[in-house]
């Protein structure tokens, strides 16, 4: 057409480009109308803040505690929720396996316990904490993916996991930077909690603690939901989907995993700061692989993909953890059931602790989850058909940018 | 994976083999001195220290190498298979009702043999029944789908050693005497030298098994193309069974090892062994026996050197540093990625 | 290496070599591609017109030449890509290892402070890299380390492909796929998306347009929602096309498009070549076994044989090569 090199990518914006050319060859077609989610976020989240600490004065909760006792859970499992859709943009939407999702959130703690603690003398207001925390939990984020997310996705989860169990040892043994074993005591409290007319934070008042966290998910649920259907959103699904494909369309794969990454971080160091903040204690033993397994079998039993599913399922099982398994004790404690042997093991359900037995359960769900129900409890759309394919496709999805399957020598 | 890297990785693995034999005893030496310099004395001690944990390692990287090769999963279940192993043979022992170290030369080496056998054999059904029920259903699922339900019977062995017999450290009987011998300039305890040269015939009775025999090339073959190897008669899902038999099988021993040369067993030890092992694995070149057994030594080195020069507590940071390193420069691993090619 | 440039060439390959290990796969070939035309190559199996393919595309690294698109050098030596990501932090990664040193060593006060210009050296060098990451890597391409590029950098520049064996993103819609392609086209970043601006409001509903609009030229109007993986084989085709055309390419690149079609299917695709050519004006390299296709639609055929250019000419003159004859048909073919 024309024999004029022009330098810099092609906007199509000086002359008649591709894209008007094909303007002028086909007739035009149908508006795009976008949907508001934001309203949609706020409402249903300002009434879940308004219905759940109401709906614990109702029976059966009503017979478990306090209305105080539940709030103050509700704060704690806004921690695991706010992890949870953090790592499902990790996971669920850029389909990069990370399994040391925790070394974010102590990194998130660490930060506020430096920032506002008489260890260092500085007190940073919890508020700005939040943004500094995210900020450096992003970065330590893509300081792990840059080297590393060029990886085949197996051996992305095992330098993850290497990288969340090397924090934590970081954390224990560097004692003169981090007061070892003991942690960082005597963080502080955030204050003008008395905004929302709840009172003041503190231990014996979740009820800031609450509002809060609910303030944090809401916002994180805005931005994150924005992104799904978005450009970033289509390329995280691309590159899960088919990697070298997705970079012959013109995504940068690392760049856009590493945002993946970064913003997966950054969640998790938004849990951080306000996790330290609310049990004013940071110490290594809080940030095991324990953690980061719980978070992901939230997301996977959840529905990876789903930002809601992901949601509920991080609330469910926080609950059943928190409060379903302690009931079950007293029940069938009840019962008085007589106890037998079995070689070694001795059983006895009268005197059985079903809370020693949240990580035997959790194993159980994994693995009846992905045999039976891959998608979660509330799957999302794609990842339903993806994780129902036919065997001969599902060999398709993971083929190496530098190990080509269509070499041709 | 893809038929692409097939003849990369075999270009240099044969230009390698010489270098690798020199660099092995260089590296050899190397240790030595480095642990000599820094020990202080104790250098052939602590030299033997590393080769005894090196060749737990090797044993359960072994495991990991296998079945990674031949299905390319990273079976995080392994770790604690080893584990589990380690209180079998535990509890074999207290219920045969031992307590301290077997000087009838004879009983020795039938408990030995009984406790290893039994070990080794319940570890294998117990990686076959995993495989079974937890990997097979999903041979054809999504990569992560498998890799999930990895991660599900790793937390499940794990809670059931916690909560069914006990959630802290039991104390194996040791059963060989703590004798040293003296071989020329060396000096080394019975246990060492037990352990040395049991992972040694261990894994070249491997080395032989994948190279000679029929089953062993069934399971090359399987890890090369699985499709066309099931064109070609091989049964995979016996194949890959039997891959999952012997993975255990070899962790289970490594299980017993560990119990005889530390005395002791807790339920979370899988976890930090099996990521050392799968390092091991991966520095090796995943897929690639050889490999796995000299990462397992190369690890077994880094723990001893940190630990005589008094960074005992940053081992960890170490191998993973390392782990992420050699992946980083190197994904291949040392020697390459090939299942049973080099034997 | 002269730099003379030939304003009519989009792609100006030469003596482009690839090498696998000890195998060279293209052995120093000089190509080139004027504007407007469509070019096929053409080749026995294994003659390397993949590879050849795939370093235009960037998916591979080249050995060895030089290749010029729109006259400028995209393609040199290869960048030693594991280094990018890496320099971003060298800085703040040194001061960390030494703050690190500096504490275990116990020179508590010195560690404090490396660690702070640690965190602090994080902060610029993350910020240039994730919001002008092409300027940042063309600062850095200033120092030597980078010259060469990748896929995603060649879509930028104008380059669009297909594959041999079908890539789409079988899980996504068909206008999903078609948007995907638009990715290089579009601008609207992380906060654009997050906050939901205008920008990025009117981005979006321009490329559902254009998505559609594609899907139309391409004759698949009315299978916008429907999952790729669903699609008959050659709608697949044709999404491949449509997907690669809303990047916005100069040239495209066809790895086998009639590859598996019947006689109508192959017809209708080489329709459809001709008309993206006519329509668009987007030049077309284009791999093929199907001489009827190749022989009908091309302007210039060069044929690979071995990894070494045979022959190169009208769709006639390449005909009637005899060396051309005897790469397909064997020797003594070609004298009989």
């Amino acid at each position: 057409m024309t024999g004029h090199p022009t330098t810099g990518p092609a906007t199509g914006g000086t002359k008649p480009g591709i894209r008007q050319r094909l303007s002028r060859a086909m007739s035009p077609g149908t508006a795009f109308s976008a949907r508001h989610q934001s309203l949609t976020t706020v409402v249903t989240f300002a009434a879940i803040g308004i219905l759940l600490p109401v709906i614990v004065l109702l029976p059966p909760f009503s017979g478990f505690g306090t209305q105080n006792d539940w709030v103050g859970g509700f704060a704690d499992a806004g921690i695991f929720v706010l992890l949870a859709i953090g790592l499902n943009v990790v996971v669920g939407w850029a389909g990069l396996l990370d399994l040391g999702y925790a070394a974010f959130f102590a990194i998130g703690s660490y930060t506020y316990a430096y920032g506002a603690s008489p260890f260092t003398g500085l007190h940073i207001p919890f508020w700005f904490m939040l943004p500094i925390g995210a900020f450096v939990a992003a970065s330590f984020g893509i300081m792990l993916g840059a080297p590393t997310l060029r990886l085949r996705g197996d051996y992305l989860a095992i330098v993850t996991l290497g990288f969340g169990e090397i924090v934590p040892a970081v954390f224990l043994n560097a004692s003169t930077l981090t007061n070892g074993t003991n942690g960082i005591v005597g963080l502080d409290q955030p204050s003008f909690g008395r905004l929302f007319g709840v009172g003041d934070f503190g231990f014996t008042n979740p009820w800031p603690y609450f509002v809060t966290i609910l303030g944090i998910i809401a916002v994180a649920f805005m931005l994150l939901s924005r992104l799904e259907n978005s450009r970033l959103g289509r390329a995280w699904v691309a590159i899960r989907e088919d990697e070298l494909a997705a970079a012959s369309m013109g995504i940068n794969t690392v760049t856009t995993k590493l945002l993946a990454f970064a913003i997966g971080a950054s969640t998790a160091g938004l849990a951080g700061v306000y996790s330290a903040s609310k049990l004013s204690i940071v110490s290594p033993d809080q940030f095991n692989f324990t953690v980061s397994f719980t978070v992901l079998a939230m997301v996977v039993l959840g529905g990876m993909g789903n930002i809601w599913g992901v949601a509920a399922g991080a609330f469910l099982i926080f609950e059943l953890q928190s409060q379903g398994l302690k009931q079950l004790n007293t029940f069938i404690g009840g019962l008085g059931l007589p106890a037998f042997n079995l070689g070694p093991i001795t059983v006895d359900l009268a005197t059985i602790n079903f809370l020693n037995y949240q990580y035997l359960l959790y194993g159980l769900a994994l693995v009846l989850m992905m045999l039976l129900r891959p998608e979660g409890l509330f799957p999302s759309r794609r990842r339903r058909r993806e994780l129902h394919e036919l065997p001969d496709e599902a060999e398709r999805g993971n083929v190496e940018l530098s190990e080509a399957d269509e070499v041709e020598l | 994976m893809t038929p692409a890297t097939a003849p990369l990785g075999r270009v240099r693995l044969s230009a390698g083999r010489w270098n690798v034999a020199v660099g092995t005893i260089a590296a050899l030496v190397a240790a030595y001195v480095i642990i000599d310099l820094g020990a202080g004395g104790e250098g052939q001690a602590q030299f033997i220290n590393a080769l005894t944990i090196g060749a737990i390692y090797a044993l359960i990287a072994l495991g990991y190498t296998m079945v990674y090769g031949i299905i390319e999963l990273i079976n995080f279940a392994h770790g604690d298979v080893f584990m589990v192993g380690s209180f079998v043979s535990w509890w074999l022992l207290t219920t045969l009702g031992f307590n301290g170290a077997i000087t009838d030369p004879l009983l020795l080496g039938v408990v030995l043999a009984v406790g290893f056998v039994f070990s080794m054999g319940v570890m294998g059904i117990v990686g076959m029944v995993i495989e079974r029920f937890a990997y097979r259903p999903l041979r054809s699922a999504p990569r992560l789908a498998p890799l999930i339900t990895a991660i599900g019977v790793s937390f499940i062995l794990q809670n059931l050693v916690q909560v069914g017999v006990s959630n802290s450290i039991v104390t194996t009987p040791q059963i060989i005497p703590n004798t040293t011998l003296h071989i020329g300039p060396i000096s080394i305890s019975a246990i060492n030298l037990f352990i040395i040269v049991l992972a040694v015939v261990l894994m070249a009775a491997l080395q032989l098994f994948i190279g000679r025999t029929r089953l062993g090339r069934a399971m090359r073959s399987t890890a090369i193309d699985r499709d066309a190897a099931q064109l070609m008669g091989v049964d995979i899902n016996t194949t890959i069974a039997l891959t999952f038999f012997i993975g255990s099988g070899l962790a289970g021993a490594a299980g017993v090892v560990q119990g005889l040369y530390f005395g002791v067993s807790v339920f979370t030890l899988g976890f930090y062994a099996g990521l050392f092992a799968f390092t091991a694995a991966v520095l090796g070149g995943i897929g690639n026996t050889t490999g796995a057994a000299l990462g397992g030594f190369i690890i077994g080195f880094i723990q001893v050197i940190a630990a005589v020069y008094g960074y005992g507590v940053w081992s960890e940071v170490v191998v993973f540093t390392a782990l992420v390193l050699v992946l980083v420069f190197r994904p291949t691993g040392i020697l390459g990625q090939q299942l049973g090619e080099r034997a | 290496m002269s730099s003379e440039q030939r304003p009519d060439l989009v792609l100006d390959a030469r003596s482009v070599t690839k090498r696998f290990g000890g195998l060279v796969a293209v052995r120093s070939v000089d190509f080139t591609i004027p504007f407007g035309s469509i070019v096929s190559l053409i080749g026995p199996n294994g003659a390397g017109k993949t590879t050849f393919f795939n370093v235009i595309a960037g998916v591979y690294e080249l050995s060895d030449g030089e290749i010029l698109f729109n006259g400028e050098t995209v393609i040199a030596r290869p960048r030693r890509t594991w280094a990018e990501p890496i320099y971003w932090f060298v800085v703040p990664t040194i001061l960390l290892i030494l703050a690190v040193a500096a504490l275990l060593a116990g020179i508590g006060i010195i560690g404090h402070l490396l660690f702070l210009a640690t965190l602090l050296a994080i902060i610029p060098a993350l910020l240039v890299a994730l919001t002008r990451p092409r300027w940042y890597v063309r600062m850095i391409g200033r120092t030597g380390i980078f010259r060469s590029s990748r896929p995603n950098e060649m879509v930028s520049l104008g380059i669009g492909r297909t594959f041999q064996n079908i890539r789409l993103f079988g899980n996504m819609s068909v206008l999903e796929n078609v948007m995907v392609g638009m990715h290089s086209r579009m601008h609207a970043n992380l906060l654009d998306a997050a906050l939901r601006l205008d920008r990025h409001k009117r981005e979006e509903e321009a490329a559902v347009n254009d998505a559609r609009k594609w899907i139309s030229y391409v004759g698949m109007a009315g299978y916008e929602n429907e999952a790729a993986r669903n699609l008959p084989y050659g709608y697949q085709r044709r999404l491949e096309i449509a997907r690669a055309l809303a990047s916005e390419p100069k040239l495209l690149l066809l790895d086998e498009p009639t590859a598996g079609m019947n006689p109508v299917e192959t017809r209708e695709m080489t329709g459809l070549i001709a008309r993206v050519r006519k329509d668009l004006g987007v030049t077309i390299l284009l791999i093929e076994h199907d001489m009827e296709v190749v022989m009908g639609v091309s302007d210039r055929v060069t044929v690979l044989d071995h990894g070494e250019k045979i022959a190169e000419g009208s769709p006639d003159e390449v005909r009637a090569n005899p060396q051309v004859i005897e790469a397909y048909l064997g020797r003594g073919a070609a004298s009989a």
